[in-house]
C-alpha cells in the first residue's frame, strides 16, 4: 500500500524514510523467553539518532523487556542488539552508554538530591569541581535548585520524578530510556511534563526511548510509535499515521476510539474500493485501494469524530446509515452519540459542543442519519 | 463507647508484667543489700559493687565474654548477611529449600545437641578447646538469627535501586557497598546486636566448647551459684541488665525519633506540593 502523507509533517525530521540512514539502535531478530513465556518474539527494530521513540502496548506485551535488554538487565535468548554499530551482547549494564529513568524512580533513599545526581558522575571518576558544576546545571534544568540538600522522602512525587530525570541525564548518555516515566503523576502535572520532556529532548539532541501503556503520552511526545502485542511489533509509524492509518484492527482499537464494521469487499476500482456490510445493511465506498480479492471479509474502520450525525437524509446512497440515538455521553468539550443501527449494532459519533446550550437538538430515541466522506474511514484486512 | 481500660485489661497487664519482671526487680533490689546473706535484707548499700572490682576472676570472665560476644557477633553478621543475600536474591537454584532449611535449623535445634555436636567435631579434628572454639560455636548459631533479620530487611528492598546504580556505571561489587549495604544497614546492625546478646548470655553451648582459660561470665556465675548465691552475683547481673536496657532503649528511641521526623518530612513535602 502506497503511503500518502497525512496532514502537515510535524517536524522535518524523518530519518526512517531515508533508506541510507544508519540506525542508532538496532534489534535484529531478538527473542527473549522467560520459561515457557515468550516476552519478545523474533523482533527487529531500528531506532535513529535524535529520535523520540515510543514502545506502546498493554501489560505483558514485551515493551519493558525490550527496554531492559537495551539497558543490559536482561539478555536475549537469540538475536543481537546493536548500539551505534557496536553489538551489545555481553556488555554489562554499568558499561553501556545508556541511562534509564525507572518507573519507581529508584532514587537512593540514603542520599540527598545532589548526591543522587552526582552518583553516576562519580563512577566515571569525574573531577570534583566538574561534578559540582554539572550537578548545579542539572538542578537548574529540572528547576530544583532549592532542593539540592533534601532526601528523596522529603520531596513530592513530581519533584522526585524530576530528580530521577536529572540523575539519568547527568551523564549525558547517548540514549535515555524512560520506563513509564509519568505514570505516578496526576493528570495536570503529567501533561506539563510531557511537553517539557519533548522540549528537553530537542534541546539536548539525545535519543529517547520511552515505554508506556498510555497512548496519549506516546502520541504527544514521540516521533514514532511502535505498537506492540504479544512480543511482536504490530505497527511502527508516526503518531498521525498510527491514528489515521492503522494497519490492523488491533492498532485501530488500541489507539483511540473507533467503529469497526465487518464487511465483504464487493468491488475494486482503481483508487477506491466498494464494501458491503450485511449486519448494518450498508454500502460503503472508500477512497483507498485494498489488497484483497472481491468477496473477502474486510473491516471498515472509522473514528467517531469523522462520522456526521443529523436529521437530514444524505443525498448519496452510499456511506450512510439510519439509526436511533440510544445514549449521549457528555464530556464537556465533545458529546458522544451512541446510535443504534437496526436495533442492535452501535455506531459512535462525536460532535464538538460549539455553543454553550444545554438543550441539544438531538436527543434520546431521535431518528437520525449517520454519514461520512469517502476518505474518512479506512479498510483493514486483518 | 466506654472510656478508659476495663479492670480486666488492667489486671491482665499488671499480672503479665509482674510475671516477666518481678524476678529481675528482686535481683536489682537485693544487689543493694548490705547483708552477706542474699535472702535477708540488711539495709541499703553499694558495697557489693565495690567488691566486684576486686574480684579478678569475675572481671576476667566478663572480659572474655565481651571479646567472645564482639568477635562472634561480627563474624556471624558477615556470614548471616551473605546467607540472607543468597536466599533472597539467587531465585531458584538446586537445593535452595535444603539450604534455607539448614540455615534456619539451629534456631530450633536444642542447645545441648548443638553444643555436643560441636564438641564432637572439635575432638574429631583434634582442636584444642578454648577461646576460639567458643567463638566458632557462638558464630554457628548466631548466624541464623542474623540471616533471619537481614532477610526480612532485604525482602522489602527495591531491586531497581541496584539496577539504577549499575545503570549509572557502578560495578556490581561497588553497588553493594554504596547502595545495598547502607539501605539494609539497620537490619545488619539489629542482627549484630541480637548476635551479641545471644553470645553474651549463652551458657550451654559455651560450656560444651570451652577449655581452660576461657571461662565466660555466664559459666562463672553458674558455677558460683552452685556454691550459693552471693550478693556480688546480684551486683554484676544488675550491671548487665542495666547495660542491655540502656542499649535497647537508646536504639528504640533513636529509630522512633527518625520515624517521626520522616513522617513530618513526608507531610511537609506533600503540603508544599499542594
Amino acid at each position: 500500500m502506497a503511503k500518502k502523507p497525512i496532514g502537515p509533517v510535524r517536524r522535518a525530521f524523518a530519518p526512517w524514510e531515508d533508506g541510507n540512514a544508519t540506525p542508532f539502535i538496532e534489534f535484529r531478530n531478538v527473542t527473549k523467553r522467560f520459561g515457557d513465556f515468550t516476552a519478545v518474539d523474533d523482533l527487529s527494530l531500528k531506532i535513529y539518532e535524535r529520535e523520540f521513540f515510543a514502545l506502546l502496548g498493554g501489560s505483558g506485551c514485551g515493551k519493558t523487556t525490550m527496554m531492559r535488554m537495551l539497558a543490559g538487565f536482561e539478555t536475549p535468548n537469540s538475536g543481537e542488539i546493536f548500539l551505534d554499530g557496536q553489538p551489545l551482547h555481553g556488555v554489562p549494564p554499568h558499561r553501556r552508554p545508556v541511562n534509564m529513568m525507572f518507573q519507581s524512580y529508584a532514587l537512593f533513599p540514603h542520599m540527598t538530591v545532589e548526591a543522587n545526581i552526582a552518583f553516576g558522575l562519580k563512577q566515571e571518576g569525574m573531577a570534583k569541581a566538574a561534578i559540582t558544576e554539572r550537578v548545579a546545571q542539572m538542578l537548574k534544568l529540572v528547576k530544583l535548585e532549592d532542593f539540592a540538600r533534601r532526601k528523596p522522602h522529603q520531596l513530592s512525587g513530581g519533584q522526585r520524578q524530576r530528580v530521577a530525570l536529572a540523575r539519568s541525564l547527568a551523564k549525558k548518555p547517548k540514549v535515555l530510556l524512560l520506563d513509564e516515566p509519568l505514570g505516578a503523576l496526576d493528570r495536570k502535572l503529567r501533561e506539563e511534563t510531557q511537553f517539557e520532556l519533548t522540549d528537553l529532548q530537542q534541546d539536548l539532541g539525545m535519543t529517547f526511548v520511552i515505554v508506556t501503556h498510555d497512548q496519549e503520552e506516546a502520541m504527544t511526545m514521540a516521533d514514532r510509535i511502535a505498537v506492540m502485542d504479544k512480543g511482536r511489533i504490530v505497527q511502527i509509524a508516526t503518531p498521525s499515521e498510527i491514528y489515521e492509518l492503522p494497519n490492523s484492527r488491533f492498532v485501530a482499537d488500541f489507539i483511540g476510539d473507533i467503529n469497526l464494521l465487518e464487511c465483504k469487499l464487493t468491488g475494486r476500482n482503481g483508487d477506491s474500493s466498494a464494501l458491503r456490510s450485511e449486519i448494518f445493511d450498508c454500502d460503503i465506498e472508500v477512497a483507498q485501494p485494498v489488497e484483497a480479492s472481491v468477496g473477502d471479509t474486510v473491516w471498515f474502520a472509522i473514528r467517531p469524530e469523522k462520522v456526521r450525525i443529523g436529521f437530514d437524509k444524505p443525498a448519496t446512497t452510499v456511506n450512510r446509515l439510519s439509526g436511533e440515538v440510544w445514549d449521549i455521553g457528555y464530556l464537556g468539550d465533545v458529546s458522544i452519540y451512541h446510535t443504534h443501527i437496526r436495533d442492535e449494532e452501535t455506531i459512535r459519533a462525536t460532535v464538538a459542543n460549539h455553543s454553550r446550550v444545554v438543550e441539544r437538538p438531538m436527543s434520546w430515541e431521535d431518528k437520525v442519519w449517520l454519514s461520512w466522506d469517502r476518505d474518512a474511514g479506512i479498510v483493514l484486512t486483518r | 463507647m466506654r472510656n478508659g481500660p476495663s479492670w480486666f485489661n488492667v489486671t491482665s497487664v499488671a499480672l503479665g508484667l509482674a510475671f516477666l519482671y518481678l524476678p529481675i526487680i528482686l535481683l536489682v533490689i537485693y544487689s543493694f543489700n548490705d547483708s552477706r546473706l542474699v535472702t535477708v535484707w540488711g539495709g541499703f548499700s553499694t558495697r557489693w559493687y565495690g567488691e566486684l572490682l576486686n574480684n579478678q576472676q569475675l572481671l576476667d570472665a566478663a572480659w572474655v565474654t565481651l571479646r567472645v560476644a564482639f568477635l562472634s557477633a561480627s563474624i556471624a553478621t558477615l556470614l548471616g548477611t551473605l546467607a540472607a543475600l543468597v536466599l533472597v536474591r539467587s531465585g531458584r537454584f538446586l537445593g535452595r529449600t535444603l539450604f534455607s532449611g539448614m540455615v534456619y535449623a539451629p534456631l530450633v535445634m536444642p542447645e545441648v545437641i548443638l553444643g555436643l555436636s560441636l564438641l564432637l567435631l572439635f575432638v574429631a579434628v583434634d582442636q584444642a578447646r578454648g577461646f576460639w572454639t567458643v567463638i566458632i560455636a557462638h558464630t554457628t548459631f548466631a548466624m541464623c538469627y542474623v540471616a533471619v533479620v537481614v532477610q526480612s530487611r532485604l525482602t522489602g528492598f527495591d531491586v531497581s535501586l541496584e539496577e539504577a546504580a549499575q545503570d549509572l556505571g557502578c560495578p556490581p561489587l561497588r553497588t553493594f557497598f554504596s547502595v545495598t549495604l547502607p539501605i539494609i544497614l539497620p537490619g545488619v546492625v539489629a542482627g549484630w546486636m541480637l548476635a551479641f546478646t545471644l553470645s553474651l548470655d549463652d551458657l550451654v553451648v559455651a560450656s560444651f566448647t570451652t577449655g581452660p582459660g576461657a571461662t565466660t561470665l555466664p559459666m562463672k556465675i553458674y558455677s558460683q551459684v552452685r556454691l550459693g548465691v552471693t550478693p556480688e552475683i546480684n551486683a554484676i547481673s544488675t550491671i548487665l541488665v542495666g547495660l542491655v536496657a540502656v542499649v535497647v532503649i537508646a536504639v528504640s528511641l533513636m529509630t522512633k525519633r527518625q520515624e517521626v521526623r520522616r513522617q513530618q518530612d513526608i507531610r511537609l513535602a506533600e503540603a508544599q506540593q499542594a
